[in-house]
């Protein structure tokens, strides 16, 4: 048994010597330099943006692996995020501190627009673990509705991205416009405990780091599982001959509902983290531009790369708060300029770029001698297909 | 004669798209072990015929019965399922994978989400994987970037494939385009030997190739079938001669 | 219903059509221009409404020229040939520095527009500020004519419902009825065969993509008769537009004019009755939900694959 267990860690998650590698640096990172390294001010900014990491590796498993590409991954990010601001927002709303308004005990915002009770689909989120389990549920039964409508007609490709794009429009704008019951375009603000724990102390905010980067690990393991298995391989070869796949007894639109689930549940965990580290959550997160956004990290990253998808985010959102904060004006042509020069000259980011020159230093060469260049890092192919809404 | 002594009973089966019949009533039935050729002029519904059994395009009226189970109304991945194999006309194979992993992706065990979640690569499925890639001659190759094997290489590995799923009926379109004359001579071979134990139809052009492999030959023409029979007996069919070279 | 009389009804349904009718203009020439490369090409131009912003930005500014020399009546002509003329060259350019090399990556290319349509939005805001600027329209075109009186139809809408017309019966004689056309339409059918009887593929595409590119600069001329110019203008259409073309199946003339009729009527109508953004919620749900039912659009045919 245990050598069995060594062996699937060996081989599925850890992805030998060279995958070992890439994640004890990560790890290293994360939970070491990181918080060594940085005030909490800038930890508490760095998990912020580790929580936009969790969409970037879904979107690795969806649109570098799977060739499907999602331009609603905000949905998700958002359904998980309001989740966890449902049930803040009720805890910080208790008749006491809420005494001055018309209504004591109901959010601030739904007072402001003369409701009077709590409206039914807030009820779930007085309870902690049946908010977790909507966090995690919602979101994986909603792109279950979405991939099914969509996979069981073989709709995939551009029309894809298109119709994704629009629902998350149409939920950014639902949000906006029901101010009494989402708290419209401020979002929902001031939260500020969990069950009576205040979220907002310097230690409660490393704890809280501390989570997001051990369940941005625990998505990574579960994405390196499913890729190293059967599984992934049928993603890849449906990437690339999705008919051949059809046609070798495979029901391609279940592996692709299947995987937008996944996809789906890994975002939204990264929402709830992001209001639990952040204690807002609001409309800008669910849209268009957030979605589109968190493509790029993906693509600077390198679109089929797990750790990569990482890194890709954290450098694209320093170099976001480091430009607005300095040269306001330059940061969207560097924004645009680089998602333009990635897609053309560097389709796989950062991960392709590490995997071209780490093998001309000594020490790593080492590392990785003896060992295949993993799959992970292969770009997209061309495929015919993907312009087609039916095979 | 009823239709259970037949592996594929086709009858009646027409397509039409907007009103342009690409197969037009068409009737025929394939034994065990029988290898069968079709042939015809370029736009005879040969390829559409292929594309009709494996559930590609719908019919418009008539039946399919394999082993007696009727395919019209299955989806692609159930017809494969119940044993039917289709090659393509160009090579249909996973460019980014291995020789061993186009194979290995094509063993019929976890073709569900979870069983491919859970799939083990045992003993097994390894033998197989060998024992394939030996039949069809790509021994040597297997750690190779499907991509870079040649025309004909692919074409074999896309047979291969499909004789992982080890089906009793296999569809072959144009098998051998592309190939040398070495290819085709061993492509030939490789046909005979896996027809033993089960059926295969196979669309081709090449007349020399069709002499070496074909038990019977069915001539298409718009939709239609011809002649059927021999090689001999059709070759020396009037209405084959006037199709073929009377335009 | 909600307190209105019929008769309230049918002059809400008429006056919110006729304002619709602004809106399914500017959708209309947007959803051309992307018909075309899309439908064409089967390029994903995420950054189409950057186009249609150049051409906004060009009439205010001839506008303004306008006003200074004195040609207010008239100025609008020239200003639709040169929104179209700086669009097609803004498009020309575009395909030759980027798209070319990535026509067989579609989903590449949206993301490689959408790239471009942020460097886009900030030259307009470093050019003309970030504040919307406004044309000035000729008098002729603010008055607005009253067939009964409780009607009331706007004048301007009423222009630009005729210039896209004339836009589309334009496309549809390049298209369909001249030498070019039948080069793009070859083109698109089989590239490697049209090369091969002596079509300049490469030149067809460019000048395809700077087409819908030039069309959309039409649109943003329509545009400044409606509303004012900004920055990020051209990200309000986008979606509605790539939902025409969807909607519309990609390859019909007569699709998306009806499909950028419905959408905009919808819209405009429903808009009255609910609020703003529910109108807007409501008509895109039911486009993703008939979609889902009919994705090849609502105007494919069945072809032999």
């Amino acid at each position: 048994m245990n050598t069995m267990l060594k062996k699937i860690v060996s081989s599925n998650l850890i992805g030998g010597k060279q995958g070992a590698f890439g994640l004890a640096m990560l790890a290293a990172l994360i939970f070491i330099i990181l918080p060594v390294g940085v005030d909490i001010f800038r930890l508490n900014l760095v998990g912020k943006y580790l929580t936009y990491a969790f969409v970037a590796v879904s979107l690795v498993l969806l649109w570098g692996n799977g060739g499907i590409l999602s331009l609603g991954q905000g949905i998700f990010f958002g359904l998980g995020g309001y989740g966890m601001a449902m049930f803040m927002k009720l805890e910080a709303s208790d008749p006491i501190s809420t005494k001055i308004q018309t209504t004591p005990g109901i959010p601030d915002f739904m007072d402001w627009n003369q409701l009077t009770a709590i409206p039914w689909f807030w009820e779930p989120f007085n309870s902690l673990t049946l908010t977790i389990i909507a966090i995690l549920v919602i979101p994986a039964a909603f792109a279950y509705l979405i991939g099914f409508a969509m996979f069981k007609r073989r709709v995939g490709g551009v029309y894809f991205a298109i119709i994704t794009q629009a629902i998350a429009l149409i939920l950014s704008i639902l949000i906006v416009g029901q101010q009494g019951l989402t708290g419209g375009v401020n979002g929902i603000t001031d939260l500020k405990t969990v069950l009576g724990w205040d979220t907002r102390t310097d230690t409660a905010k490393y704890i809280l780091y501390y989570l997001n980067g051990i369940l941005l690990f625990g998505s990574i393991f579960l994405s390196r599982y499913i890729l190293s298995s059967k599984f992934g391989m049928l993603l890849l070869a449906m990437r690339d001959k999705e008919e051949r796949v059809r046609f070798s007894g495979y029901d391609v639109s279940d592996f692709k509902i299947f995987i937008f689930c996944v996809a789906a549940m890994i975002s939204a965990v990264g929402g709830a983290m992001f209001t639990l580290q952040v204690g807002f959550m609001s409309p800008s997160f669910v849209g268009i531009v957030p979605s589109i956004e968190m493509v790029i990290f993906a693509a600077v990253g390198g679109r089929a790369s797990l750790i990569g998808a990482v890194y890709g985010t954290l450098l694209v959102n320093y170099g976001k708060t480091f430009f607005s904060e300095t040269y306001p004006e330059l940061w969207l042509f560097l924004m645009g300029g680089l998602f333009m020069a990635v897609v053309m000259f560097f389709p796989n980011g950062i991960a392709g770029l590490w995997d071209k020159y780490a093998r001309k230093i000594k020490f790593l060469n080492k590392i990785y001698e003896d060992e295949k260049p993993v799959a992970e890092t292969s770009a997209t192919p061309v495929n015919a297909e993907e312009i087609g809404a039916k095979a | 004669m009823s239709n259970t002594d037949f592996v594929l009973a086709v009858e009646d089966l027409t397509v039409s798209f907007d009103g342009f019949k690409a197969v037009d009533n068409l009737t025929f039935y394939i034994d065990k072990n029988e290898l069968r050729v079709v042939i015809g002029p370029n736009g005879a519904g040969k390829t559409t015929v292929l594309d009709l059994i494996c559930g590609k395009t719908k019919s418009t009226s008539g039946s399919i019965k394999f082993m007696n189970k009727e395919l019209t109304k299955l989806s692609e991945h159930e017809i494969v399922r119940a044993g039917v194999g289709r090659k393509f006309q160009t090579p249909s194979i996973y460019e980014n994978l291995s020789v061993y992993q186009n194979l290995e992706v094509s063993y019929p065990k976890g073709r569900g989400v979870w069983g491919s979640l859970l799939f083990k690569r045992t003993e097994v499925v390894r033998s197989q994987v060998m024992k394939i890639a030996a039949e069809i001659m790509l021994s040597d190759f297997l750690e190779m970037e499907a991509a870079l094997l040649s025309h004909g290489q692919k074409q074999w590995l896309e047979i291969g494939m499909l004789l992982m799923q080890d089906p009793e009926l296999l569809m072959l379109d144009e098998p051998v385009a592309g190939m040398s004359a070495k290819e085709r001579d061993q492509t030939a071979d490789l046909l005979n030997r896996i027809c033993q134990n089960r059926a295969v139809i196979v669309i081709e052009h090449d007349m020399e190739f069709v002499k070496k492999i074909a038990h019977k030959v069915t001539v298409l023409h718009q939709g239609k079938i011809l002649a059927e029979g021999p090689m001999d007996k059709v070759q020396a069919d009037e209405k084959v001669i006037e199709v073929y070279l009377g335009h | 219903m909600f307190g209105y009389s019929i008769a309230d009804i049918s002059n809400i349904v008429v006056m919110q059509g006729f304002s619709g009718l602004s809106m399914f203009t500017v959708l209309l020439l947007m959803a051309l221009g992307l018909a075309i490369i899309f439908g064409q090409m089967g390029v994903i131009n995420m950054a189409h409404g950057e186009f249609m912003a150049i051409g906004a930005y060009t009439t205010v500014m001839i506008s303004k020229v306008a006003v200074t020399y004195g040609f207010v009546s008239y100025y609008f002509v020239f200003a639709i040939l040169i929104a179209f003329i700086l669009a097609f060259a803004a498009g020309y350019f575009v395909e030759f520095i980027m798209i070319r090399h990535l026509y067989k990556r579609p989903l590449d290319t949206l993301l490689a527009t959408w790239g471009l349509s942020l460097v886009m939005q900030q030259i307009f805001r470093s050019t003309f500020g970030a504040k919307e600027v406004s044309a000035e329209l000729p008098e002729w075109m603010l008055g607005s004519f009253n067939p009964t009186p409780d009607i009331d139809i706007p004048i301007n809408g009423v222009f630009v419902m005729v210039l896209a017309m004339v836009v589309t019966a334009g496309v549809y004689l390049f298209m369909f009825r001249s030498r070019w056309g039948l080069r793009v339409r070859a083109t698109v059918q089989n590239r490697v065969m049209a090369g091969a009887v002596g079509i300049n593929t490469q030149k067809v595409d460019r000048v395809t993509f700077a087409l819908g590119c030039g069309i959309a600069g039409i649109a943003g001329a329509a545009f400044t008769t409606i509303a004012s110019t900004g920055p990020t203008t051209g990200t309000l259409y986008i979606v509605d537009s790539f939902m025409v073309v969807v909607f519309g199946g990609a390859a019909s003339l007569m699709g998306t004019i009806a499909s950028a009729f419905g959408i905009a009527q919808a819209q405009s109508i429903l808009q009255f009755f609910m609020s703003s953004s529910m109108g807007k919620v409501s008509t895109l749900l039911v486009i993703v939900g008939i979609l889902m039912l009919k994705p090849e659009g609502l105007f494919a045919s069945k072809l032999r694959k």
